[in-house]
């Protein structure tokens, strides 16, 4: 798989880190809801299809990139920046 | 019909034609006691104690594929019990102690071969926690050894344990009584043996939706040959590995602590013996065995990023083969026969859950990471008695879904909730 780096470009997916599921949202922080939190930690819809993901671009910017990736066929749909930018399902 | 020495000198006088298949090739019910959806090894041997432990035999087991069509031919074959935890030790035993007898059991010769599996370390520090586990292991009452650098050479000759390695060889813990099994049989067995207690195996039938009245699951609808029919139980099983994820969520179950990655096998070129028993590299992940064949069988860690694909990357070919050489540099120039891949459903804490719900009706065996080939008896064992019962055993007493929210994860690597770590 290669994956293209909003800043550095298109490189091979060995030049990263996978950092797991990207549509994982951490609850507010005055939260006290076990379940909010047990959900944010290790539930995960773990879809046959496409999957937004982190990668941490560990060998080049360091910087982690939101990718949505086929995960039946390995097709790379998309590669974001993190943040506001990101085009993440929930 | 039983399998003998008399049986293959009876039909070879008759010129072998008298042989009948080794299960039926039944029509569906529309309504059994019990369902199993997943037509694999722990499948089909949660089938066959159901039939066995429990008398209960108005079972099915659907299919999608062929039997065995899965994980259970594809794995390396390993089977052991070398863990930390004390749930885990004490499931895996249980599965050590079915292994020893599976053959008679199943009346089929499951090749299970108690070669012993060395675990290898590279470092001081690695055979402080190798000592560590062996003795956590004789605590539960598993033998385990530990060797020094000489030993270790004198059990693999083809080991590079010269200072000049890239990894030099310190040591290493053995399990004597652990091995391997020929995967396809233990399938075959467990199918056979199913069978002839009157469990129905529903070959080519995909379970395309569940039945439910209200949460309750009352049986799956199905497409076979092309036709969507109901099938109705009163319990339902679902023991599908890397699918889970796939076959949870027709029944309205979204989220669950697994996800779905994909981990690779190699086999080499047969050679004559060198390997007599199997080992594993302690410096990064590798495991190795040596097929009757005489292929080797080899694999590492899985390919990380979430995947439903039954093939992955060339990066892990590079890091299993690199691994190999650094072990055994005289195989550096060997050539791969072949490779493939097979869909893990790794846990969040790398351990199993074997247990009822989470709907009503229904039971769920998941989360075997990359080890359930050497569950495959101890886990359909233990689902077996969950499903007649109602209730856990003791054994899987632990393997439950609310483990992470309770606080009581079984994490063996101490990865936490990195389920491509474990």
């Amino acid at each position: 798989m290669r994956l293209t780096c909003p800043y550095c470009g298109e490189r091979d997916h060995q030049e990263f880190t996978y950092r797991g599921d990207a549509s994982a949202r951490r609850p507010s922080l005055d939260s006290q809801s076990i379940d909010e939190h047990n959900a944010y930690v290790f539930d995960r819809a773990n879809p046959d299809g496409i999957h937004h993901e982190l990668w941490n671009h560990t060998s080049g910017c360091r910087t982690h990139v939101v990718v949505a990736r086929n995960t039946v066929t390995h097709e790379i749909i998309s590669c974001d920046p993190v943040g506001p930018f990101a085009k993440v399902m929930k | 019909m039983r399998y003998s020495a008399f049986a293959i000198l009876k039909n070879a006088l008759r010129g072998n034609r008298d042989w009948t298949p080794a299960w039926r090739k039944p029509e569906p019910k529309s309504k059994y006691d019990v369902i199993i959806i997943g037509g694999g090894g722990h499948g089909l041997s949660t089938a066959f104690y159901l039939a066995s432990v429990h008398g209960i035999t108005n079972v099915a087991v659907i299919e999608k594929g062929y039997l065995g069509s899965g994980n259970v031919g594809r794995n390396t074959t390993i089977v052991r019990s070398n863990y930390r935890l004390t749930p885990n030790s004490r499931f895996y035993e249980k599965s050590m102690e079915l292994w020893r007898e599976l053959s008679h059991t199943l009346n089929y010769n499951v090749m299970f071969s108690p070669r012993g599996v060395l675990n290898l370390a590279h470092n001081p520090g690695q055979m402080d926690t190798m000592a560590e586990r062996g003795n956590q292991m004789r605590l539960m009452g598993v033998r385990s050894e530990l060797l020094d650098r000489d030993q270790v050479a004198r059990l693999n000759p083809g080991l590079d344990v010269s200072g000049s390695a890239r990894f030099p060889i310190e040591g290493g813990l053995l399990q004597p009584d652990a091995g391997n099994a020929r995967h396809d049989a233990v399938a075959w067995g467990y199918a056979r043996g199913a069978d002839q207690l009157g469990v129905d195996l529903l070959e080519g039938t995909e379970v395309v939706d569940f039945l439910k009245e209200g949460d309750t699951i009352v049986g799956v609808e199905v497409m076979r040959n092309g036709e969507r029919s109901e099938i109705r139980a009163e319990k339902t099983g679902v023991a599908v590995a890397g699918n889970t994820g796939r076959v949870m969520k027709m029944a309205g179950v979204d989220h669950l602590p697994i996800e779905s990655t994909v981990l690779q096998a190699f086999v080499s070129e047969s050679i004559k013996p060198i390997i007599p028993n199997v080992v594993t590299f302690g410096a990064g992940h590798l495991y190795v065995s040596q097929s009757d064949k005489g292929g080797l069988v080899f694999g590492g860690n899985i390919d990380y990023y979430n995947s439903y694909a039954q093939r992955g990357n060339l990066p892990v070919w590079e890091e299993v083969t690199s691994e190999l050489v650094a072990m055994f540099p005289n195989f550096a120039r060997l050539r791969l026969l072949r490779s493939w891949g097979g869909v893990m459903d790794m846990s969040m804490d790398g351990s199993p859950i074997i247990t009822t719900g989470p709907l009503p009706g229904m039971y769920l065996n998941a989360g075997w990471c990359y080890g359930g080939f050497k569950a495959t008896p101890a886990s359909g064992w233990c689902f077996a008695h969950t499903i007649a019962n109602d209730k856990a055993h003791n054994l899987n007493a632990l393997f439950t879904l609310e483990r992470f929210k309770d606080g009581n994860p079984i994490d063996e690597l101490g990865a936490g909730p990195t389920p491509w770590y474990h």
